[in-house]
């Protein structure tokens, strides 16, 4: 009763402040000011999904692929070299990580999907190797001596037990993928970079938040999506969330 | 029905199973038994070839299985390990259907069956059917991970160390409902064992190992009374002759023509019954033969009168079902030389002395 309560005085502060924040803007003026630019804001927001989710779904098919292929027993010696240099590109500042597949693809939407898909591939491949080397060798062994064959190994047994890690890569992955969309806009990849560096450039609030509120809103439903993903898709008896 | 020959395995310069050669019958239980490193968990793996022999050859119901395909062999072998290894990431029902569902059995089919097969090992199938291991007690997981290997009826079971991590209490009520689906179900079992007394209670055959070696292959009774040599001699035990009791049951070795008396007899025709037997007491039963307390010989002797009147309590009696150990532990609990042996309806059928368990011994000991 007492946890509803408080539940109900929350709900009722959060929608007096976004009262208060709406009657604060549209008195600056801002609010006019930002839906100036909503057409353009429909436009790029479907530019960056559609360079979200294409780096996003390379770096998830890859990142998997590769982290199932180094903890195959007869690769795995290779995920001792490979780690490292995964570890290595984390280090690699994003802005950097861009500049150099702008050198390497040239100016365009391809070098920003293939910057963004190397800085999203990390956190997958790395959660993937730690999820897949997690599954306790005993129900490896146990699925062996049933008469399971590798794949059917690997898609009934480890990839279950490992799923719930790895989505946890992918929900970070994700995260830090959209959070750096906007820099796509640096190497000519569009996307909403456009309305906030122009804004910063022209010393326009209003254009510069009609970037930036969409970019923070993608962040938090492509989180909210991994996250229900996470939820529903780890099977049951090995889902700390369930 | 598993016959093993010269089955030898090297790994790099050490050399794990040395030249085996040993044969298991249909319905046996053979249990592997030795120190840890000795050979026998690898001898084990190689029959359903989870490690693949150096050399020799394994036959199963007479046919070589080095010319069977692995996966179809290993779906063909029951297998249960130590750490029970069940899908955490599936149900039970699932769990038990792992092999079915492999070989492509009708789905109706195989969970029906899993039904039955909880239900044998008293395990609830509406309550647990649903269930994931996770919520299922260390104990009541290895029973599903017994029934998961019977799920597909396989004619062979390999169990590794099964009871291994499981506390004591319910290891002793699991080694006993796995006896009793035994007793129905006559798999050829190969069993994984460091543990003396298991092997004496589930074994019809112990094969001793030591360093990759096969030692001596014998029934329980036989490796108890007469070891091989001193290595095996150590490892039964120095209590080898108590362990042998829990081989015999009570009903095989009780006098059978052991003399009672009715109350209504006289005291003097019950001690001349004793003397004749040389016993020292007799258990006193009404119509249906059953005890309603004893007679003692010194207190019959020279008496006149009727059994009634120096009638004592009966301390305690034995089911003739049971092993001879529990017997002897009844009579030193109750400080008395001789048991009336009862059977499942109370009735006495004959009388155990601490003489006739001396005697039980002593062929086999006489000559070690």
């Amino acid at each position: 009763m007492a946890a509803q309560d408080l539940k109900s005085i929350w709900r009722m502060g959060l929608l007096f402040g976004v009262f208060a924040l709406g009657a604060y803007v549209q008195a600056q003026g801002l609010l006019p000011s930002i839906l100036k630019h909503s057409s353009d804001v429909v436009y790029l927001v479907q530019q960056q999904i559609r360079l979200v989710a294409i780096s996003a779904g390379l770096a998830i098919v890859l990142g998997i692929a590769i982290g199932i292929w180094l903890t195959r027993e007869r690769y795995s010696r290779y995920a001792d070299a490979v780690l490292p240099i995964v570890n290595l590109g984390a280090t690699i500042p994003t802005l950097a990580k861009l500049a150099i597949a702008m050198a390497i693809v040239g100016i365009g939407a391809p070098a920003a999907i293939f910057g963004l898909t190397v800085l999203t591939i990390l956190p997958i491949v790395s959660n993937t190797l730690s999820g897949l080397r997690s599954v306790p060798a005993p129900l490896i062994e146990a699925a062996r001596g049933m008469g399971m064959k590798p794949r059917q190994i690997l898609w009934q047994v480890e990839m279950p037990n490992a799923m719930f890690v790895i989505l946890a890569g992918v929900r970070t992955a994700l995260v830090i993928n959209v959070g750096t969309a906007p820099l796509a806009f640096l190497i000519g990849g569009g996307g909403l970079g456009e309305l906030i560096f122009t804004g910063i450039d022209l010393m326009e609030p209003g254009m510069l938040l009609a970037g930036a509120i969409p970019t923070a809103l993608l962040a938090i439903f492509a989180d909210f999506l991994v996250g229900q993903i996470q939820y529903w898709l780890v099977p049951r008896g090995v889902n700390p969330l369930r | 029905m598993i016959r093993l020959e010269r089955l030898t395995k090297i790994f790099g310069t050490h050399t794990a199973v040395d030249n085996v050669d040993m044969e298991v019958g249909a319905g046996e239980v053979c249990v592997l038994l030795g120190p840890s490193g000795c050979g026998k968990t690898t001898a084990l793996k190689m029959i359903n070839r989870l490690i693949p022999p150096t050399s020799g050859k394994i036959h199963i119901d007479g046919r070589d299985t080095s010319g069977i395909d692995e996966v179809q062999l290993r779906r063909s072998i029951g297998y249960v390990i130590q750490q029970i290894g069940l899908f955490p990431n599936k149900t039970i029902e699932d769990n038990i259907c792992v092999v079915p569902d492999l070989l492509g059995w009708d789905r109706r089919k195989s969970r029906k069956r899993a039904a039955e097969l909880l239900e044998l090992v008293n395990l609830q199938p509406s309550v647990y059917l649903k269930r994931y291991p996770k919520q299922l007690s260390g104990g009541q997981q290895q029973r599903v991970g017994v029934v998961r290997a019977l799920a597909a009826d396989p004619p062979v079971l390999l169990m590794d160390e099964p009871f291994g991590a499981i506390d004591p209490i319910n290891r002793e009520v699991i080694q006993d409902e796995f006896m009793k689906l035994q007793s129905s179900l006559k798999k050829t079992v190969m069993f994984v064992s460091h543990d003396i007394d298991e092997a004496v209670k589930m074994a019809s055959r112990i094969a001793i190992f030591r360093e990759g070696r096969l030692i001596q292959c014998d029934t329980p009774d036989k490796l108890l009374s007469h070891p091989a040599n001193g290595f095996i001699a150590d490892f039964v035990g120095s209590d080898r002759a108590l362990k042998r009791l829990r081989l015999m049951k009570v009903g095989a070795v009780m006098m059978r023509d052991c003399p009672v008396a009715k109350p209504e007899d006289s005291l003097d025709r019950a001690a001349k019954s004793m003397e004749e037997h040389g016993l020292a007491g007799l258990a006193v039963v009404d119509d249906q033969r059953r005890p309603s307390g004893m007679i003692k010989l010194e207190a019959a002797r020279g008496r006149q009168g009727q059994v009634s009147d120096y009638r004592e309590t009966l301390p305690a009696t034995i089911n003739v079902n049971a092993d001879v150990r529990t017997a002897v532990s009844v009579m030193f609990a109750h400080a008395v030389g001789w048991l009336s042996c009862v059977n499942d309806q109370g009735a006495v059928e004959g009388c155990i002395t601490q003489g006739a368990i001396t005697d039980a011994l002593a062929p086999a000991l006489g000559r070690t």
